[in-house]
């Protein structure tokens, strides 16, 4: 008996931007930035994908594509087996109840002159979701859900704190009831002790309602307690992906260690050598060649080969795809 | 002026004061801060009257001014005379109440200015938020036309205008200081709404299924307001200016028609036997002006969302 | 026992806030002492108070709507740096005490070079000639690990990476060889690899220069890796100090235990995250008693009415402003129920 077919299905997602051109837009194009380099998963239903990058590796724009707030170059995304990417206007704007997104800034994501009534009643009111004089409960019913006071339903975002603002975000998102969640660094700007607290209720969200995430962040720590699965991103590609216990215990490719070796750790007993890159995140502009990690990796067996050939994401266990040359040896 | 229309400019006054001290009371009590911010500046308060004041003047001005402008009372005797109780500003060469001129004039200017404003902000704002939101080819049409807009003088355009058409009513006058004004609008919404389109509220929006219009009207509009009404405060203050100057040079408002830009010129000959009847227009003009910008100044304060 | 080089005594700093709801005290009586060649950690959620803290030492606090109320000490070499003179306080910014921000893209100018601005504090506290502080800078610039920096003294900020960037200010800062470097932030906005160089840095140039440090972050992880001893800040007051050590194995007020508890970490299992209830307070408005409180797990009668005061938690040195201190039979009390 196969199992169902994930509720996610990304193929080699691809997004260019065009060059600038020199000389006034007349001069010869320069190369295209390569943002999102051929990026392929799959998410279950129900379960969490947390997608890991510093800047530039272009986790968001990731996100923007499936969204479809910006057009994709090429590439598929399936979502419940429907083809988003080749939808026409109007089934797109049926689609979009299916999918949602939450926002890294619960600052500039709600709409400053409109109340959180105003906010929360607009979804219902572009779809169509429930008949007007019931629109006030439903928004009630939301807040409840996402923890928040019915009473902040007149204020207007900047007489509400962080945290209150990214439930608003959540509660947004939710109203059109969507199977699949993108979180865009939903905690990133949040004290730690409301961070805390946003992702013990995307996780109790999860849960009652079934949701699928792909949870956007560069902190590995955050990831690890919300993510089923995690990947590896840098420059465009992802670089390692498989279960998040086996990244985590046995990371196979050097930026996936580099990564989780930054990461501080409260603990002032661990003193575990760092691993300390050097040089700078590398701009999508002007990748490196060969394996784009190469300049900066820390493997002691890097070699030539790294330079000029670019690993091909492959299976180094069950599960667990890595795109190094020495995979099978880590560090 | 009769003891009724004193009556009436006192009551007009209080009146202005109420309406003044109304508006502190609500801003204070106000769940957004705008209202308190704007009248952090004690000029603001002052402006705010003066506006209020010389709007009222004019709406009302029948009862204020009980002697009709164009009235020449008695050509012989009361030719420039001064101040007086029954004539407060005094007469001009025509014998004429300078007051009644001054009050119906204020209908004229402020009137031109005004709706001249509002046909140059429309006009700016729709410009500038299509060429800001859909970018591409539409941005690159408008805005060059707006830099030719910008390239001519303004008050080159209008006199071309005017010595094609010759006498100009009031309507097509009002067209003309509207249609060549929203130049400058139009690059200050613009540059609102290449901002605001970026924001993650606007694509969430969209990602929630917003249409084009939709995002614009509810989302991008409303936060874009804030430049375009202290560019509107200020630009009334510009349409004034135009107007007068205009009229001033004989080709606005034709007398008989008051207007405080053709009482100057009316003046000009006497000024050296009664310079009173050029410098309260004048004067009024100024102090127009100045509470205008007065009052746009503290508009941008008071909306700048990041002061909170 | 050494002398400490900062003595801070009953800090106080307010803001008048124009929403009619009365006066923000940010910083509400803070004491602390910074000791030579240590680096000690300011650790705080948004709201404690810990940024205007750091202003508020170098009186970088914009007077109105800010002013630290008299009263309040800030001792360095002997003078209080809150009655300095004008002329005499320009001396010892940049010079003698040092100060880098969160966001250095916003900190440094975009239409000078990097060399002049490196150089700045050099030829204003120094006295060098242009050539001499320009020759000084490309040392600075090398020392803090930018690579061929005679080429790129002259760049512009824009021109550099975040990391960069960060490194500049920090030669900005250190070209003095200032005794005490304020460090607001300097990780926070950057990634997590190039986190790691920054600290890597900071550590290295701290020993080099046997300067002391005040690092203020909101990260424990940072804190644990970087600072010999910390001070908790909650509601403008300091709520725990300890050394580092000390204050990771045995927290002894609640909202450090609460954060603790909260932080999503490495090396502990995948769990449903403890979360500290309720929010920060407003500066406007800090609740009576102690103004943990509200969100304290262990409060009780004595918590909402009497303000605790720092009391000695075993260990020298480690103090926590918490009745449970005086009571620790509560606390066992408390996790029985």
């Amino acid at each position: 008996m196969t199992a169902p077919a994930p509720l996610v299905d990304v193929q080699d997602l691809v997004k260019h931007y065009p060059g600038e051109r020199s000389w006034l837009g007349l001069g010869r194009p320069r190369a295209a930035v390569r943002a999102v380099d051929g990026v392929s998963f799959t998410i279950p239903a129900g379960t969490t994908l947390g997608l890991v990058g510093e800047s530039g590796s272009g986790k968001t724009t990731v996100a923007r594509t499936l969204l479809r707030l910006t057009e994709p170059s090429s590439g598929s995304f399936r979502l419940d087996g429907v083809d988003v990417f080749s939808l026409a206007a109007g089934p797109l704007r049926r689609l979009r109840r299916r999918i949602q997104i939450v926002f890294q800034d619960p600052y500039s994501s709600l709409n400053p002159r409109m109340t959180v009534r105003q906010t929360l009643r607009e979804p219902l009111a572009i779809h169509d979701l429930a008949p007007k004089p019931q629109r006030d409960a439903r928004v009630g019913a939301l807040l409840d859900e996402v923890g928040l006071d019915p009473e902040l339903a007149d204020r207007y975002p900047h007489e509400l704190s962080g945290g209150q603002r990214q439930r608003v975000g959540i509660a947004r998102a939710l109203s059109v009831e969507p199977a699949f969640l993108v979180c865009d660094e939903p905690v990133s700007a949040l004290d730690v002790s409301v961070q805390a607290q946003v992702l013990n209720l995307l996780a109790d969200l999860q849960q009652k309602r079934r949701l699928t995430y792909l949870f956007i962040a560069h902190d590995l720590a955050v990831v690890k307690h919300i993510a089923d699965q995690v990947a590896v991103m840098y420059l465009g590609r992802i670089v390692e992906r498989a279960e998040a216990a086996r990244v985590y215990e046995q990371p196979r490719h050097p930026y996936t260690r580099s990564l989780l070796s930054a990461v501080p750790v409260p603990d002032p007993a661990a003193t575990a050598q760092r691993i300390v890159l050097p040089g700078d995140v590398p701009s999508p502009a002007h990748p490196p060649s060969g394996c784009a990690f190469h300049p900066r990796c820390p493997h002691p067996k890097k070699n030539e080969r790294c330079r000029t050939e670019r690993p091909a994401l492959r299976e180094i266990a069950p599960g667990h795809v890595a795109a190094c040359h020495f995979a099978e040896q880590p560090i | 002026m009769t003891i009724a229309s004193w009556l009436t400019l006192f009551a007009t006054v209080a009146w202005t004061a109420a309406v003044v001290a109304w508006s502190r009371r609500v801003a204070r009590r106000a769940r957004r801060d705008s209202g308190r911010r704007f009248f952090r500046h004690p000029a603001a308060a002052v402006g705010l009257a003066v506006l209020v004041l010389l709007a009222t003047l004019a709406l009302c001005a029948p009862l204020v001014a009980p002697i009709l402008p164009s009235t020449q009372i008695n050509i012989t005797d009361l030719q420039n005379r001064p101040p007086s109780w029954q004539y407060p500003l005094g007469t001009d060469f025509y014998s004429r109440d300078v007051w009644s001129r001054l009050v119906y004039g204020a209908r004229v200017s402020l009137g031109v200015g005004t709706l001249g404003m509002l046909v140059a902000v429309s006009l700016g704002g729709m410009v500038g938020a299509a060429a800001g939101y859909f970018r591409g080819w539409v941005d690159g049409v408008l805005m060059r036309v707006v830099d030719v807009g910008l390239s001519v003088p303004r008050i080159f355009l209008v006199l071309a205008a005017i010595a094609v058409w010759e006498r100009l009513g009031v309507a097509p006058l009002i067209l003309l200081l509207g249609l060549t004004g929203w130049f400058a609008t139009s690059r200050i919404v613009r540059a609102e709404v290449l901002t605001l389109r970026e924001r993650p509220f606007t694509d969430a929006a969209r990602s929630l299924g917003a249409g084009p219009w939709r995002v614009i009207v509810r989302h991008i509009v409303p936060n874009a307001a804030a430049p375009l009404i202290v560019s509107a405060a200020l630009g009334i203050g510009n349409m004034l200016l135009l107007e007068t100057g205009l009229s001033f040079l004989g080709v606005g408002i034709q007398p008989p028609q008051p207007s405080w830009g053709n009482m100057i010129a009316d003046g000009r000959d006497q000024l050296m036997v009664a310079p009173l009847t050029s410098i309260f227009p004048g004067l009024a003009i100024a102090l127009v002006v100045m509470a205008l910008n007065t009052v746009g100044d503290a508009l941008r304060d008071a909306l700048d969302p990041r002061k909170s | 026992m050494t002398e400490p080089l900062l003595r801070i005594r009953d800090l106080r700093t307010y803001f008048v806030t124009d929403r009619g709801s009365g006066t923000a005290r940010a910083v509400d009586g803070v004491s602390l002492d910074l000791y030579p060649g240590e680096t000690l950690g300011v650790v705080g959620e948004s709201g404690c108070g810990k940024t205007v803290l750091s202003l508020s030492i170098l009186r970088l606090v914009p007077e109105p709507p800010g002013h630290i109320r008299p009263g309040s000490l800030i001792e360095f070499e002997g003078r209080n740096l809150l009655t300095l003179a004008p002329r005499d306080l320009r001396a010892v910014r940049g010079n003698r005490i040092a100060m880098i921000f969160q966001e250095p893209m916003t900190s440094l100018n975009p239409v000078l070079t990097i060399g002049d601005q490196v150089a700045e504090a050099a030829i204003v506290h120094q006295r060098l000639s242009r050539a001499a502080a320009r020759s000084r800078a490309i040392d600075l610039l090398r020392q803090v690990g930018i690579p061929e920096p005679e080429e790129r003294t002259d760049h512009y900020p824009h021109q550099l990476s975040g990391g960069m960037r960060q490194r500049v200010m920090i030669a900005m800062a250190l070209i003095c060889h200032p005794q005490i470097l304020i460090a607001d932030e300097p990780t926070t906005a950057l990634d997590v690899t190039i986190q790691a160089q920054i600290l890597e840095l900071l550590e290295r140039l701290q020993r080099e220069l046997g300067m002391a440090v005040l690092l203020i972050t909101h990260d424990l992880g940072v804190v644990a890796g970087t600072t010999d001893r910390v001070v908790v800040m909650y509601a403008g007051q300091v709520v725990e100090t300890a050394s580092t050590r000390e204050l990771f194995a045995r927290p002894q007020h609640p909202y450090t235990e609460g954060l603790m508890e909260s932080i999503p970490r490495l090396d502990r299992p995948r769990a449903r995250l403890h979360s500290i209830p309720g929010s920060v307070p407003a500066a406007t408005a800090w609740p009576p008693g102690c103004r943990f409180h509200p969100r304290c797990p262990y409060a009780w009668d004595k918590c909402r009415t009497e303000e605790p005061p720092l009391l000695e938690a075993g260990t020298a040195g480690h103090t926590a402003r918490c009745w449970l201190v005086a009571e620790p039979a509560r606390r066992r009390e408390e996790a029985a129920r």
